[in-house]
């Protein structure tokens, strides 16, 4: 401080003003650059690109999807993993070209939207998981088992519920640690959702959503982060998608399914419980809000499962920020390579591939897609 | 650091170098600059309560008094994250403080210039680590070390005490309490340096000769002296775990409750804005009430800043007035 005393100069004003002009023509260097850059660029044609975003479960599909259709038609397909409320919110606003979610659309949304389709677009299973020294890697557990975990119930892994459905299983009387998602999740809303079906203390205590009020535990943000917290503390049990167990070589239950059989989460499993659910699903631009393939019946589906659905507008005109035939055209024809090829792609990342059904139906849905009342040809 | 330039700035004004198009471009465009500031300020905090007005509405003031927050129910009340907002940024005064304090007395009053000068850039090198470097640093260092040696010994030896009882959990209070302890060291260890540095060397000349060692005379002469910019530098730490966000969420465990126990996880108005800020559709009660967290914190945060500044300002003035 006190070496500052009596420093002001007229020369270090002077300094002063010279470093702001010099920042002030770095700016307009840019700016004039860019513009060149801009004006140049027109002269070719620029690739169509498409963005999405949403549903941070389905991320690595899209990625995987992003690489392979650049290469086959030189559309660049851009999704950000923001979560599936965030992907619902966006394609609402007009600010996307086709939202990615877990959780369809509630009521109020589809009656204030009702040119929004839902497309469903791959299939995934929600594994619990858990990190208990000493027990095999798939242990047996319920669903009432598991909502009472996270009703705070169930505190000690020797607890006899668990022990009577694992015998042969030497439990430590480990606390346990319940881990669930800190941010907005589809993730989150299907586990809730199963739960909510199978428990009714859980229905009424605390409910199905994406965001819900968790009586015990504590919260990390993403699957990555709940994988990352329950591999870091012994005792602990969390709910993580599928690929991240798998990635990450955690242990993860068989969970009993509605036709009272044991069901280890793989793409089988998953696509069983889709294939249950694909004769009764609403029409492409209907009410999706109660379509869910928890608990779904069959002998061997896997009870925590869930479609990822791609949203888009059924009329495309509808863009404040415009919309061409171009990128129409291209939208449309990427929504048809995913359900279609893309479906190859799923399976390699643990998605289970959608059922003849269900591609049947996406496609009638594609083809109800227009721009300025035309149909788009596929 | 901003004080040096306040006081050249009144001596500038104080003995004018003459007049010229420059000065006055220039005070035109500084004073543009500055308005500015104020007119975002004033749109930030209205833009905030516009978009809180569903939840201001619904729940008015009992909104910080409910501790119950349930986006299915959609019942919104503030007092969980108020709560682990105030615990933890005492916790971090409780640890940070006195270690800042020892910093700044070692390098204003005993270090060698040769140690004080690089010991001073370490302290302000720690304020530039991005807090997101903090909060991985707490996750994969922090974490494992307090959740499997300090807490179960603090557990051990003081459980009597309900704040080291229940299950420890590896994200808690206690966690994010350490980490923000470790975060405002900087500032509040580099203002009250500045304090010190400005108690007037007769302060400690009159309380040598009257045969006071080196700590009484430390004690009574300088930091009796500084004592208000000390407080202020104390409330610039506060005002900054106050509002830290990224760190805090990392390692705080994020459950929307209040526990006494020190061990469990909790949350603050920060960590639950970042939480659930993409959730909230527009116009939403729980959109509402999210960013009616957001005014709240910022409301906060601005009055302990601007108490501290006065505190801080208050205090340097009166030196620099002694100075001249």
């Amino acid at each position: 401080m006190k070496e500052n005393e009596g420093t002001i100069q007229p020369q270090k004003g002077r300094r002063g003003l010279w470093i702001i002009l010099s920042v002030v023509a770095i700016v307009v260097i840019i700016l004039v650059a860019g513009a060149l850059t801009n004006w140049f660029g027109l002269a070719g044609t620029p690739p169509i690109q498409l963005n999405g975003a949403g549903s941070s479960f389905a991320f690595p599909l899209m990625s995987a999807w992003s690489t392979q259709y650049k290469a086959l038609t030189g559309v660049q397909i851009n999704y950000q993993g923001t979560g599936s409320g965030a992907g619902i919110s966006a394609i609402i606003a007009k600010n996307l070209d086709f939202g990615g979610t877990d959780a369809t659309l509630n009521t109020t949304q589809h009656t204030q939207n009702p040119s929004l389709l839902t497309i469903p677009e791959s299939l995934g299973a929600v594994t619990v998981a858990y990190n208990v020294p000493g027990v095999p890697a798939h242990i047996n557990l319920t669903g009432p088992i598991i909502a009472n975990i996270y009703l705070g119930l169930i505190t000690k892994w020797d607890d006899g519920s668990i022990a009577a459905i694992n015998s042969g299983v030497a439990f430590p009387s480990t606390s346990i640690f319940v881990e669930y998602r800190s941010d907005s999740s589809g993730t989150t809303f299907v586990f809730t959702d199963y739960l909510s079906k199978v428990s009714s203390q859980f229905a009424t205590q605390v409910g199905k959503g994406k965001l819900v009020a968790w009586p015990v535990g504590s919260g990390a943000p993403q699957n990555q982060g709940v994988a990352n917290a329950v591999k870091g503390q012994t005792g602990a049990i969390g709910y993580v998608e599928l690929a991240y167990v798998v990635q990450n070589s955690m242990s993860y239950a068989k969970v009993k399914n509605a036709a009272r059989n044991y069901i280890l989460p793989d793409l089988n499993s998953t696509a069983a419980a889709a294939a249950s659910a694909a004769g009764s699903l609403p029409a492409g631009n209907g009410d999706w809000s109660q379509v869910s393939i928890t608990n779904a019946t069959g002998a061997t589906s896997y009870p925590i499962s869930t479609f990822t659905y791609i949203l888009v507008y059924q009329e495309l005109n509808v863009y404040p920020s415009g919309m061409t035939q171009a990128k129409a055209q291209a939208l449309v024809a990427f929504l048809w390579w995913a359900v279609h090829t893309g479906q190859t792609t799923a399976a390699s990342l643990t998605y289970a591939p959608l059922p003849a059904a269900v591609v049947t139906q996406d496609e009638a849905t594609i083809h109800t897609i227009t721009f300025n009342g035309e149909p788009l040809p596929t | 650091m901003a004080f040096p330039f306040r006081r050249d700035a009144r001596r500038a004004r104080l003995h004018p170098t003459g007049s010229s198009w420059g000065d006055a471009l220039f005070r035109a465009g500084s004073g543009a600059a500055g308005v500015a500031i104020l007119v975002l300020l004033g749109l930030i905090a209205i833009v905030l309560a516009l978009n809180a007005f569903p939840s201001l509405r619904t729940f008015g003031p009992g909104f910080l008094a409910s501790s119950e927050w349930n986006p299915v129910t959609n019942q919104f009340g503030a007092l969980p994250f108020i709560y682990g907002t105030v615990v933890t940024s005492a916790l971090a005064l409780l640890l940070g403080v006195p270690i800042s304090l020892g910093i700044a007395i070692f390098v204003s009053e005993l270090a060698p210039a040769s140690i004080r000068v690089p010991l001073t850039y370490v302290v302000e090198l720690l304020a530039a680590v991005p807090s997101v470097v903090y909060g991985l640093w707490g996750i994969y260092v922090l974490v494992p070390l307090l959740a499997g040696y300090v807490a179960p010994a603090l557990q051990g030896s003081l459980g009597f005490l309900p704040i080291f009882q229940g299950a420890i959990y590896g994200t808690n209070l206690f966690t994010a309490g350490v980490i923000l302890a470790i975060m405002i060291i900087p500032t509040v260890s580099a203002v009250t340096r500045d304090a010190l540095t400005a108690v007037p060397q007769n302060q400690r000349e009159a309380a040598l000769s009257l045969g006071a060692t080196r700590w009484e005379s430390i004690r009574i002469g300088v930091l009796s002296y500084a004592r208000s910019g000390i407080f202020g530098a104390v409330m610039l730490g506060l005002g900054r775990a106050f509002g830290e966000t990224m760190a805090v969420t990392m390692v705080i465990g994020n459950r929307n409750a209040i526990s006494v126990s020190w061990f469990a996880p909790a949350q603050t108005l920060s960590s639950i804005i970042a939480n659930s800020a993409r959730e909230g559709v527009a116009g939403s009660l729980e959109l509402g009430a999210i960013v009616e967290l957001g005014l709240v914190l910022m409301l906060v945060a601005l009055l302990i800043n601007v108490f501290a500044r006065l505190m801080v300002w208050r205090f340097l003035g009166k030196q620099e007035g002694g100075l001249e």
